[in-house]
């Protein structure tokens, strides 16, 4: 369980995700119940189909739950429309995927404005340079993500997902398309940027490592919390 | 496998997926755009033809400018053929103080020959077939005569010297074949009463036909009688020649028309490609399937190419019936200009448009679609496998050889398609350069707009080669629109602006010697300045430097039609002011009297005279002999009375002449007119105003009508919009997905989009209202010598008209995107 003496910034009750297949209803998520405090590094683990990603979506607002809540910062997400979700995803968090999702129209530079400029940054060309420069891109502020490396635009979603200095990090398998080496740069870039940042991070991985830096991990299974540790 | 069933059930799924409804919407149009022009022409010349006989009235006709010769009639009737005798020419008809200018037409008994007359009561009433005319005393006006005139049957009217009563309403003569050429309403008269009239002096501008008609034999008979005896002015015409005049002009709308729905056919073709590229894609795991489970690259190139030809000929037939409908549209803009009645369509259209169809069909998606059998079967383990592979020249050699074909086959001569081809490529390579360079430049804006707008221009700037293709695609289609509608009314009201205010706009002709002195008078009677009258010998060119003048020596139409007609000959002591000489000098006073002409430039391109030559003409029984001593520029639209061919002072006296001049008259004073006719009954009016309201009249409808099949145009420009989109749908779904993640709400995703559209629009706009400035400017300043004037309302309609309608139509089109919740679509792409 999180530290009593720091205020949640992510509640989690009695979450519940079905969704009507061909076979009749499925179950991808039940009764989820958990936690994050300000401040804390969690992995979300499990197997592949385990329902992680399902969870993540529903934990940054990405998706409706069909019971149950999720409450960010104190604001119960059922309470607000998509448009609503998307003004506090603005304010509150930022996201690293695992095939970057940059967009391709765009250029590295561009891509790290946008979130800035969604938000109302009242300089979002210079803060873009400034945490591109932070994650050594400073050369390739023009450059659209098809002419980059895997770790380049990595590194590019992750000046992207800090740039507002998010309270909250969401990152889905931020190493998974990548060769080890650089996916431990990039592990590396991520949690130092979280340090200075003093923000949350919520992970999800099926990787082990990356699991191990941080404090605390919640394993899923078919759906149902099993562990929280 | 039986591929043929496999591919019918194939084409229902994609249908029902939607694969296919963009592919088939193109072709739709394309067929549409050309079946439409096809089932017009089809009928327009099953009607010539049908009626060929009766567009004559008779089965031969002989020609003549200056009489019918009793001979000629005495051995028809010898041969047992039936005659009788026409006589047409234009003159004025009034009712009281009120003229109109008429093609006044005296017929015989038996008249038509062939074909039957349709009268009615009243203007548009009930039409009934007679087999009489006119009888002495009365005429049959047409309907838009008796609007023009305000009369009804039973008023009467003046025609020259007599006194006629309106008997009847003239609903249809089988002659008349359409009033393409026929300016004037039609006043149909007993050939006994034209002497009362007394409008038909010498010189007056006749044309006198026998109408023949009988056994084939006899007529072919008389045929070969009358041949040798014809002289120059005097030929025949039969129902092999129809109306060639008329044949030719609908000949050359069809073909021009069938260029114009051809712009729709290379739009559609390029939403063809689009969307049989993406079809392609969609379908590379189930070909690695079916080639996993044994399927031969044949069979997979037959099952594909049997679903398109399925698709092709449904697509057609629809787009055949859409076109039908279409062509009643344009039959009804041409309405006033060809035959009214038109037979139901023959099968041929169809079958054109069907071939336009596959042709299109197979010169645009083809290359796609082969490159499927290359799929490996290996697919179905890695997805990464069989991407379709960079495209080479095939496609473009294909797509060139469809439309060049198609091109060819609407032209139907090689040079015009030669020529077409040629237009049509630079014409794209320069629009589509110039769309590059405006889709480039919006790099630069970038840099200073807001979120939601860069994501819109980087849109455009990224897909920056589909970008290019629809901003050609628009950029042509706003183009033509505003070349037709606002550079066309510029440049007709610059031309007029570019006349003087009292440029002449009435012409007195046929002024017989006698009446000068009571001319003089009746206009200084009213105050008016002595009208300045120039003297006209009527003669034919006979010989060029002693060989006879024969046309058919000429391949060019204009110099036939010169040297069939009688020539206006006149004579002056200095050039007029609009005239400037160009080779050779003008006569002194010494050389007045001396055998010289000079001759009007184009006249002598087109006749290929030059200094020096000597020019025989017949005028009346004798024949002149005189020198080519100078040849002169002429600026005929400045309405004063000009001449071909100029004599020194002398040269002419002794030869019959008439007098003409010209005037200006204000537009609301026309009782001067009504006086001048009733005064000077012989005499011929030509209202310059009222002949340019109806030239003006047949051109719109012309007008009206290209603009109406370049509509089709700007639908299928919105189906490669609707390609270009569906191409990018998935990229959108997750762009705008990625977006809403980010923290951007549902009106700045919106705004992007509508960003991308109404920039595009604007590019096209911009684009289209730059040429067609361009080409406002090179007509005024190269062709019709005017100086042009710049036009705002231009670039505000094509830049605001682009801007919105594509801004419209592509927001509509890509709403989907704002429908998907974004976790849904980064998990499925």
């Amino acid at each position: 369980m999180a530290d009593a003496s720091i205020p949640p910034i992510v509640q989690v009750q009695a979450l519940g995700k079905q969704v009507v297949s061909p076979e009749g209803p499925l179950t991808i998520l039940a009764d989820i119940n958990l936690s994050i405090a300000a401040g804390e590094a969690v992995a979300i683990v499990g197997a592949s189909g385990s329902g992680k990603s399902t969870l993540l979506g529903l934990m940054a607002g990405l998706d409706t739950p069909s019971s149950g809540r999720v409450i960010l910062n104190g604001i119960d997400l059922t309470t607000l429309d998509e448009d609503g979700r998307a003004r506090l995803r603005a304010e509150l968090v930022g996201f690293v995927f695992q095939s970057f999702q940059l967009l391709p129209a765009l250029t590295a530079l561009e891509n790290v404005m946008l979130p800035l400029e969604l938000a109302g940054h009242p300089e979002p060309r210079a803060a873009a340079r400034e945490v591109l420069a932070r994650v050594g891109l400073s050369a390739r502020l023009g450059h659209y993500p098809n002419r980059m490396s895997g770790g380049e635009q990595q590194r590019v979603a992750i000046a992207r997902a800090y740039a507002t200095r998010p309270k909250l990090l969401f990152a889905d398998e931020p190493t998974g398309n990548i060769d080890t080496a650089t996916g431990e740069r990039i592990i590396e870039l991520l949690f130092s940027l979280n340090r200075e940042q003093s923000s949350t991070l919520a992970l999800v991985t099926h990787d082990e490592g990356l699991a191990r830096h941080c404090a605390r991990r919640f394993t899923l299974e078919a759906g149902r919390l099993k562990n929280a540790t | 496998m039986n591929t043929v069933a496999a591919s019918w059930r194939n084409l229902w799924r994609d249908w029902r997926a939607g694969e296919l409804r963009i592919l088939a919407a193109a072709l739709v149009v394309a067929v549409a755009s050309v079946s439409s022009v096809g089932f017009f022409t089809d009928r327009t010349q099953q009607a010539l033809r049908e009626q060929a006989n009766e567009l004559l009235a008779a089965d031969l006709v002989v020609l003549s400018g200056s009489g019918i010769d009793e001979a000629w009639r005495d051995n028809a009737r010898a041969h047992g053929l039936a005659t009788a005798r026409s006589m047409t020419f234009p003159s004025v008809v009034r009712l009281a103080d009120r003229p109109q200018l008429a093609e006044v037409k005296a017929v015989e008994d038996g008249y038509p020959l062939r074909g039957q007359l349709r009268i009615a009561e009243e203007a548009f009433g009930v039409e009934t077939v007679t087999r009489a005319i006119p009888a002495p005393g009365t005429v049959w006006l047409d309907a838009r005569m008796l609007q023009m005139l305000g009369v009804r049957v039973g008023d009467a009217i003046h025609l020259g010297a007599a006194q006629l009563r309106v008997a009847a309403v003239l609903a249809y003569e089988p002659d008349r074949g359409g009033d393409l050429f026929s300016i004037a309403p039609r006043v149909l008269l007993n050939y006994a009463d034209l002497p009362a009239t007394q409008l038909t002096r010498a010189g007056s501008r006749l044309t006198h036909r026998l109408l023949v008609a009988g056994d084939k034999l006899q007529l072919e008979r008389f045929r070969a009688w009358l041949m040798p005896r014809l002289k120059p002015g005097e030929r025949l015409q039969d129902i092999r020649e129809g109306r060639p005049e008329l044949r030719s002009a609908l000949d050359r709308a069809g073909q021009f028309l069938g260029l114009t729905a051809l712009v729709s056919v290379l739009l559609a073709g390029v939403a063809v490609a689009t969307s049989a590229r993406r079809y392609s894609a969609r379908h590379l795991d189930s070909v690695a399937v079916l080639r996993c489970l044994g399927a031969s690259q044949a069979t997979v190139v037959k099952l594909f190419m049997f679903e398109m030809l399925w698709l092709g000929l449904l697509a057609s037939l629809v787009g055949c019936a859409l076109g039908y409908a279409a062509q009643a549209g344009l039959a009804y803009l041409l309405s006033g200009l060809v035959v009214t009645a038109l037979p139901a369509p023959t099968v041929w259209p169809v079958v054109a448009g069907v071939v336009t169809g596959l042709v299109t069909l197979l010169g645009f998606a083809l290359a796609p679609l082969l490159r499927l059998k290359d799929v490996p079967p290996l697919r179905v383990l890695r997805r990464d496998l069989g991407a379709l592979p960079p495209r080479g020249a095939l496609p473009y050699a294909a797509a060139c050889a469809a439309l060049g074909a198609l091109m060819w086959w609407q032209a139907g001569d090689n040079t015009l398609a030669l020529y077409v081809m040629a237009g049509t490529l630079g014409g794209l390579v320069l629009l589509g350069g110039m769309a590059y360079a405006l889709v480039r430049s919006l790099n630069v804006l970038r840099q200073r707009v807001g979120v939601a707008w860069r994501y819109g221009l980087a849109n455009i700037a990224r897909r920056a080669q589909g970008s290019v293709v629809q901003v050609t695609a628009f950029g042509l289609g706003i183009m033509v629109l505003l070349l037709l509608s606002l550079v066309r009314a510029d440049l007709l009201r610059g031309w007029q602006n570019s006349l003087p205010p009292d440029a002449p706009n009435q012409f007195v002709i046929n002024i017989q010697p006698d009446e000068l002195a009571p001319l003089r008078a009746f206009f200084s009677e009213r105050d008016r300045p002595a009208p300045v009258l120039y003297s006209v010998v009527r003669g034919r060119l006979a010989t060029i430097n002693g060989r006879p003048a024969d046309p058919d020596e000429f391949a060019n139409p204009r110099a036939k039609r010169l040297l069939e007609h009688e020539f206006n000959l006149s004579w002056s002591a200095a050039p007029q002011a609009d005239n400037r000489i160009v080779a050779g000098r003008w006569w002194s006073v010494g050389d007045h009297g001396g055998a010289w002409l000079s001759i009007e430039k184009g006249l002598a391109e087109t006749l290929a005279l030059k200094l020096g030559d000597e020019l025989g003409f017949l005028l009346g029984g004798s024949e002149l002999r005189a020198t080519v001593m100078s040849l002169r520029s002429v600026e005929w639209d400045s309405f004063r009375p000009n001449f071909f061919v100029l004599a020194p002072p002398g040269l002419l006296d002794e030869y019959p002449a008439t007098y003409m001049t010209s005037f200006f008259l204000p537009k609301d004073d026309r009782t001067l007119l009504g006086a001048l006719a009733q005064r000077f009954q012989s005499v011929t009016l030509l209202d310059v105003d009222a002949l340019m309201t109806q030239v003006r009249r047949i051109v719109d409808r012309v007008v009206l009508a290209v603009e109406y099949v370049f509509l089709f145009s700007l639908l299928a420009g919105l189906v490669v919009l609707y390609a270009a989109i569906q191409a990018t749908q998935d990229e959108r779904l997750y762009e705008s997905a990625m977006l809403r993640t980010l923290g951007a709400g549902r009106r700045q995703v919106q705004t992007g989009l509508i960003a991308e559209f109404v920039t595009l629009g604007l590019l096209a706009g911009l684009l289209a209202s730059l040429t067609a400035s361009v080409l406002g400017y090179v007509l005024a300043e190269q062709v019709l010598h005017i100086a042009y004037r710049f036009n705002i309302w231009l670039w505000v309609a094509g830049i605001l008209g682009g801007a919105l309608g594509i801004g419209l139509a592509g927001t509509l089109a890509t709403r989907f995107v704002l429908e998907h919740p974004p976790w849904r679509v980064l998990r499925e792409i």
